[in-house]
C-alpha cells in the first residue's frame, strides 16, 4: 500500500428512499474542517437508483467534488452490493480519509468495507481531528504527522480512547449521528460530479428483499432524541408539561421525565429516564424541576451537555449540571421558549 | 444444520460500574459476563437446535479464563465449545480478530453463523460483518427475528425507522440484536455435564490460511494513540441570580457557546 497515493476526504453520503439522511451533510462539515488542515478537497459518495440529482444539495452543504453510482441495484440498501460500490469507489480514486455515518446501514457498511478494501476502522467517533502519531515523539518510532485522530467512547461510554491508523489508507471512522456540525446550506453551490459505475454481478451475496416495512410511530424514542426536555415532581401538575413540550418543539427536542412523574400517573413509562426507565444520551439535556435522585442521574449522566433550572439550590442535580439555574421554573421556561422562537426565525 | 455461535467475554458495564479511587475503572471489580447480544444470538441457534435440530458451536477468542463463558453457553444447551486462546492473539482490533475467528471457523463446519450486533465493552459492532467478509459469505446483522427455510434464513433486519425483511442462502451470517429473544438459564444438568465438558483449545499453530501479518497487535491497522477513563463530570457553572430575564438571558448565551441555537 503506497500511503502517498491517497488523497482527500471522503464521505458516504446516506440516502434512504432517495432522501439524503441528515449525517450526509454533518459528514461534510467536518470533511471540509478535515479537508482544510490537509489542504485538499471533500468527496461525496452517493450511492442509489436514480440519485443524481442529489448532488446539488450536497454540494450546498459544502461537497467539493460527488461521486455518483447509480444502479438499479443500489435501490434499497443492501450489504453486498453497497460494500461493492464503496469498495470500487475507495480502490478507484483512493481517499485518504473515508467517513461514515455510524447509522443502521454504516455500522454494517463500514465494517465490510472496511474489511474489503484491508484498513482499519473506528467505530461511533464523537470528535476527528488531524494531528500526530504518536502524540509524542517515541525514540524507536517515527512520528507520522497529518493523521485523523478519532476519539471515541468505550464501555458504555465510560471510557474514550483517541484511534489513529497509521499504515493503512483510506482511514475510516463512523460517525455519531448529530455531533458534527453541517454547514450553512449555499443556494445554488455546485459541485463536480463524476458519474461511475464498477459493474454489478448478484450472487448469493446479494440478499433478497422480500418486504420492507416501515414503523408507525407511536411514541418517539427518546433515546433517539438529540435534545431532551425533562421534568420532574417540581412541575406540581401534568398540565405543567405543556410548557416543556412547548421549549422541546422549538428546539426540536422531545419530552422526558422522572420516576416520580411516572409513578403520579403523569405521563407514561417510556418517558421514564433512570436506573428503571431508559438511560438516554442526548446532546443537551434540560433537567427541570428534578431534584437528581442518584437513580435519575444514572440514566441521564453521560448527556453531552447538562442544564438544570430549579428552585432548591441544594438539589444534587445542580452536582452533575455543566449549567445550573437557580429559578422559578414557571417563569424561566416560557420566557426560553419565547426568545427562542424569535431567534430560531 | 451445523450452527457456529461466536461469543464473548465481557465486563459487566450495564449493572454500574466500578472505578478506583484515583478515577479509573477497575475492571478486576467488574463481573465478567456473557456478552448479551452474543447470549442473544446463542439463544436463537438454540431455539433452531430445538425446533429442526442443530448442532451449536460456541467459539470464544480471548484470555483463558474466557472458559467461563463457553461453560455457560454449554449448560444452556450448546454441544462444543472453543476456545481461541494465544499471547500473539493479544491487543487485536477489529480486523486482527475478525482475521483470526474466521480463521477458526475455516476449521469448522458450518451453515449458519451467529455473532452478538455488538459487545458490551467496545460497542463497535465491527467484528461480526468483517468475519462474514473473510468467508466471502453472505451477512445480515441487525437481525430481531430469525427463521429458517430450506436452505436460506428468513431475517427481520432493524433499520432506524422500518424494517427488512431479507431472505438469504446458507452459509451465511447473521449478527444478533438483544432484541430477538429472552434467553434461557442455564439447568442444572446442564450446569453439571457443562463442569466435565471438554473444551477444545486452539492456539495459533492451530489456525490455517492465516497471515502473521495479520493477527494480534502488530496486525491491527488501528492504534490507540490515547485511552483514558472518562473524566467525571466536574463542577458545572450556578447562575444563582433569581431574576428570571437575567436567567434567560444567562441560558441564551450558554445555549448559543455551545451551538445549541
Amino acid at each position: 500500500m503506497n500511503l502517498e497515493e491517497y488523497k482527500g476526504v471522503f464521505v458516504f453520503a446516506q440516502q434512504v428512499d432517495n432522501e439524503l439522511t441528515g449525517i450526509a451533510f454533518e459528514l461534510i462539515g467536518k470533511g471540509k474542517d478535515l479537508a482544510k488542515d490537509l489542504n485538499t478537497e471533500v468527496t461525496a459518495v452517493l450511492l442509489g437508483s436514480g440519485v443524481k440529482g442529489l448532488a446539488d444539495e450536497l454540494a450546498a452543504y459544502g461537497a467539493d467534488r460527488v461521486i455518483v453510482v447509480d444502479d438499479p441495484q443500489l435501490k434499497d440498501y443492501r450489504t453486498e452490493p453497497y460494500t461493492h460500490a464503496l469498495a470500487s469507489v475507495i480502490n478507484e480514486y483512493k481517499p485518504e480519509i473515508m467517513l461514515i455515518g455510524a447509522t443502521a446501514i454504516g455500522r454494517d457498511l463500514g465494517p465490510r468495507v472496511s474489511a474489503r478494501v484491508h484498513t482499519g476502522l473506528t467505530a461511533d467517533c464523537t470528535q476527528l481531528e488531524i494531528g500526530d502519531f504518536p502524540l509524542v515523539v517515541r525514540e524507536g518510532q517515527e512520528q507520522k504527522h497529518n493523521q485523523l485522530l478519532m476519539t471515541r467512547p468505550a464501555f458504555g461510554g465510560n471510557t474514550i480512547a483517541t484511534i489513529a491508523c497509521p499504515d493503512n489508507r483510506p482511514q475510516m471512522a463512523t460517525v455519531r449521528p448529530g455531533v458534527m456540525q453541517r454547514r450553512e446550506r449555499v443556494e445554488g453551490a455546485k459541485a463536480e460530479v463524476i458519474e461511475y459505475n464498477p459493474g454489478f454481478t448478484p450472487d448469493d451475496k446479494y440478499v433478497e428483499i422480500m418486504d420492507i416495512v416501515k414503523s408507525v410511530a407511536t411514541t418517539v424514542d427518546i433515546m433517539d432524541a438529540n435534545i431532551l426536555v425533562s421534568g420532574g415532581r417540581g412541575l406540581g401538575a401534568p398540565e405543567n408539561f405543556k410548557m416543556l413540550e412547548e421549549l422541546a418543539e422549538v428546539l426540536g427536542g422531545e419530552v422526558s421525565c422522572s420516576r416520580a412523574v411516572v409513578d403520579a400517573g403523569w405521563k407514561d413509562k417510556e418517558l421514564q429516564v433512570g436506573q428503571t426507565g431508559k438511560t438516554v444520551r442526548p446532546q443537551v439535556y434540560f433537567a427541570i424541576g428534578i431534584s437528581g435522585a442518584i437513580q435519575h442521574v444514572a440514566g441521564m449522566e453521560e448527556a453531552d451537555l447538562i442544564i438544570a433550572i430549579n428552585k432548591d439550590e441544594t438539589a444534587p442535580i445542580f452536582d452533575v449540571a455543566d449549567y445550573g439555574v437557580v429559578g422559578d421554573a414557571f417563569k424561566i421556561v416560557p420566557k426560553l421558549t419565547e426568545l427562542l422562537k424569535k431567534n430560531v426565525k | 444444520m451445523k450452527i457456529v455461535v461466536c461469543i464473548k467475554q465481557v465486563p459487566d458495564t450495564q449493572g454500574g460500574v466500578q472505578f478506583n479511587p484515583d478515577g479509573t475503572l477497575n475492571r478486576a471489580a467488574m463481573l465478567a459476563i456473557m456478552n448479551p447480544d452474543d447470549k442473544a444470538g446463542l439463544e436463537a441457534a438454540l431455539r433452531l437446535k430445538d425446533q429442526y435440530g442443530a448442532e451449536v458451536t460456541v467459539l470464544t477468542m480471548g484470555l483463558p479464563k474466557a472458559a467461563d463463558v463457553l461453560r455457560e453457553a454449554l449448560a444452556m444447551g450448546a454441544d462444543k465449545a472453543i476456545l481461541v486462546t494465544d499471547r500473539v492473539l493479544g491487543g487485536a482490533d477489529t480486523w486482527a480478530t475478525s482475521q483470526t475467528i474466521a480463521a477458526a471457523i475455516r476449521n469448522l463446519e458450518y451453515d449458519l453463523i451467529i455473532t452478538g450486533r455488538q459487545a458490551i465493552d467496545g460497542d463497535t459492532a465491527q467484528v461480526g460483518p468483517q468475519i462474514s467478509e473473510h468467508l466471502n459469505i453472505p451477512v445480515i446483522s441487525y437481525a430481531q427475528k430469525l427463521q429458517v427455510e430450506g436452505d436460506h434464513v428468513i431475517v427481520e433486519r432493524q433499520f432506524e425507522d422500518r424494517h427488512h425483511v431479507l431472505k438469504a442462502k446458507m452459509p451465511c451470517l447473521i449478527t444478533a440484536l438483544a432484541e430477538l429473544n429472552e434467553p434461557r438459564y442455564m439447568t442444572p444438568g446442564g450446569i453439571f455435564d457443562a463442569c466435565k465438558a471438554e473444551i477444545t483449545t486452539w492456539g495459533r499453530a492451530d489456525l490455517k490460511d492465516l497471515d502473521d501479518a495479520n493477527i494480534g497487535l502488530k496486525g491491527s491497522p488501528t492504534k490507540i494513540a490515547k485511552a483514558s477513563d472518562k473524566v467525571r463530570k466536574g463542577e458545572g457553572e450556578m447562575f444563582n441570580n433569581l431574576d428570571p430575564d437575567a436567567a434567560v438571558a444567562y441560558l441564551l448565551e450558554k445555549m448559543q457557546e455551545k451551538h445549541i441555537i
